[in-house]
């Protein structure tokens, strides 16, 4: 397959790909993984605040090794800094401003992606289950949800495909998907993904080749 | 007037134990987690409980010392990933785990301390987590009925606590601990200092000692990092 050949965008460059649909004054909620990465490519230009569903908005970066705080972590458990603008709140309120449609975008991880926007990424039966922490509640409140994973699984099956196979985390939720070959977006939730960018040496052949969704060609 | 503090764990969870009770605990993973209070839960061994926490701690720490102790027979929780034997014992067959979705969780804890035996949310909706529960339109759009969580006893974990029970928690060790003071028949809290009497600008009570029927100063502060994460000094 395809797929298994062609590299692509690397995990920095995804989480950079991100960065960029950030705007002046968002307040974003980044998931655990690669899109945490994304804090560190937002452009200085703009402001945005971090938020945290553990209930902490403003994350600093992470602390000097003499400031280490045990109560001041993220939604990772990592320990983290404060910033002058944090403030904290309770779990009921953090969930309540993402539930509520108070945050602009979370960026989140994905095992699959269907066309009709439908994500998996909390359970794969047979397997220990872990259970789905707050992502359930992220792609049900935020306003826009952008998904970072790889275009194929580590077998070569495609992740982008007709329907998920994997017990879903939300239907029709998915607004943009970065994968290591390309960028997919869609114009709202009533739309289909259409192909916006290639990833450097990857052809639109290769993604055909190695995509299940059907998508739009921009 | 009643007195509130007690001289220690075992004392202020005397007559509030019994076997296949309902716990609910406060904490994010093992960040504002009643330390002490979960040594005299194993120390009173009382069992067959069902603990409502968003997490289930990690081997041998938090919530982990109950489950080595098999004295757990059900977890409510969004997230147990951290726990070996706690895998080991759900796939065994011996311990029973309600998933439910993180917001979702603080909401039921947050309604069944405030009266409301449910709600509706759009989380979850055409998932596993709705499966059997009751679904409604609203505008067009349809939400999934969630319930209301009230526990026979409440533990939480705070900074600062007096004598009237009012509590103030510090940085993200808030997290699930106000609800979880609310949704409990009785409420004990352990705090890491004993304010005298008029110390708190009543602003910065987080929570009234209304919900806080028992409390005791925290003698377990360990507050363990799971992913202790740093930077270097810029140049």
């Amino acid at each position: 397959m395809i797929g298994r050949t062609v590299r692509g965008w690397t995990r920095e460059d995804l989480a950079a790909r991100a960065a960029r649909e950030l705007r002046d004054g968002f307040y974003v909620n980044l998931g655990i993984g690669i899109p945490t990465l994304v804090s560190n490519f937002i452009s200085p230009d703009i402001d945005v605040t971090l938020q945290s569903e553990n209930g902490m908005i403003g994350l600093g970066p992470y602390p000097l090794e003499d400031r280490v705080d045990p109560d001041i972590i993220n939604a990772g458990k990592e320990t983290v800094s404060e910033l002058t603008r944090t403030s904290y709140v309770s779990s009921a309120d953090s969930f309540g401003m993402i539930r509520g449609g108070h945050i602009d975008v979370s960026v989140l991880g994905a095992m699959e992606v269907a066309e009709d926007g439908n994500l998996a990424n909390w359970m794969v039966p047979g397997r220990m289950v872990k259970g789905p922490g707050g992502a359930m509640d992220l792609v049900a409140g935020v306003r826009r949800i952008i998904v970072l994973m790889d275009h194929v699984a580590k077998d070569g099956t495609p992740k982008f495909r007709k329907t998920c196979s994997l017990p879903l985390t939300g239907r029709n939720v998915v607004d943009m998907l970065i994968t290591n070959l390309a960028v997919f977006e869609r114009a709202d939730r009533q739309s289909p993904f259409v192909l916006k960018e290639l990833a450097p040496g990857v052809s639109r052949e290769d993604v055909r080749a190695c995509t299940e969704a059907a998508y739009g060609e921009a | 007037m009643a007195e509130k503090i007690f001289d220690d764990a075992r004392s202020a969870l005397a007559g509030l134990l019994f076997d296949g009770m309902t716990i609910a605990a406060g904490g994010f993973g093992l960040c504002g987690i009643p330390e002490t209070l979960i040594d005299a839960l194993v120390e009173a061994g009382v069992g067959n409980l069902t603990i409502i926490s968003n997490n289930a701690g990690v081997d041998n720490f938090g919530l982990g010392k109950l489950l080595r102790t098999h004295q757990v027979k059900k977890m409510i929780s969004s997230y147990v990933g951290e726990n070996r034997e706690f895998e080991r014992q759900y796939l065994a067959g011996e311990l029973e785990i309600e998933f439910c979705p993180q917001g979702t969780l603080a909401e039921r804890i947050r309604a069944g301390g405030a009266g409301i035996p449910g709600f509706y949310t759009r989380t979850g909706v055409g998932t596993l987590i709705a499966e059997g529960k009751e679904l409604k339109e609203f505008e067009g759009e349809s939400f999934v009925l969630e319930r209301g969580l009230v526990a026979d006893l409440a533990i939480v974990k705070a900074r600062r606590g007096d004598r009237y029970g009012n509590l103030q928690f510090h940085k993200s060790a808030r997290n699930f601990n106000p609800m979880v003071a609310t949704c409990g028949r009785a409420t004990v809290a352990e705090v890491e200092e004993l304010v005298p009497d008029g110390w708190f600008d009543p602003d910065a009570v987080h929570t009234p000692g209304v919900f806080v029927q028992r409390l005791i100063l925290a003698t377990s502060n360990e507050k363990r990092i799971e992913r202790r994460t740093v930077r270097q000094e810029e140049a």
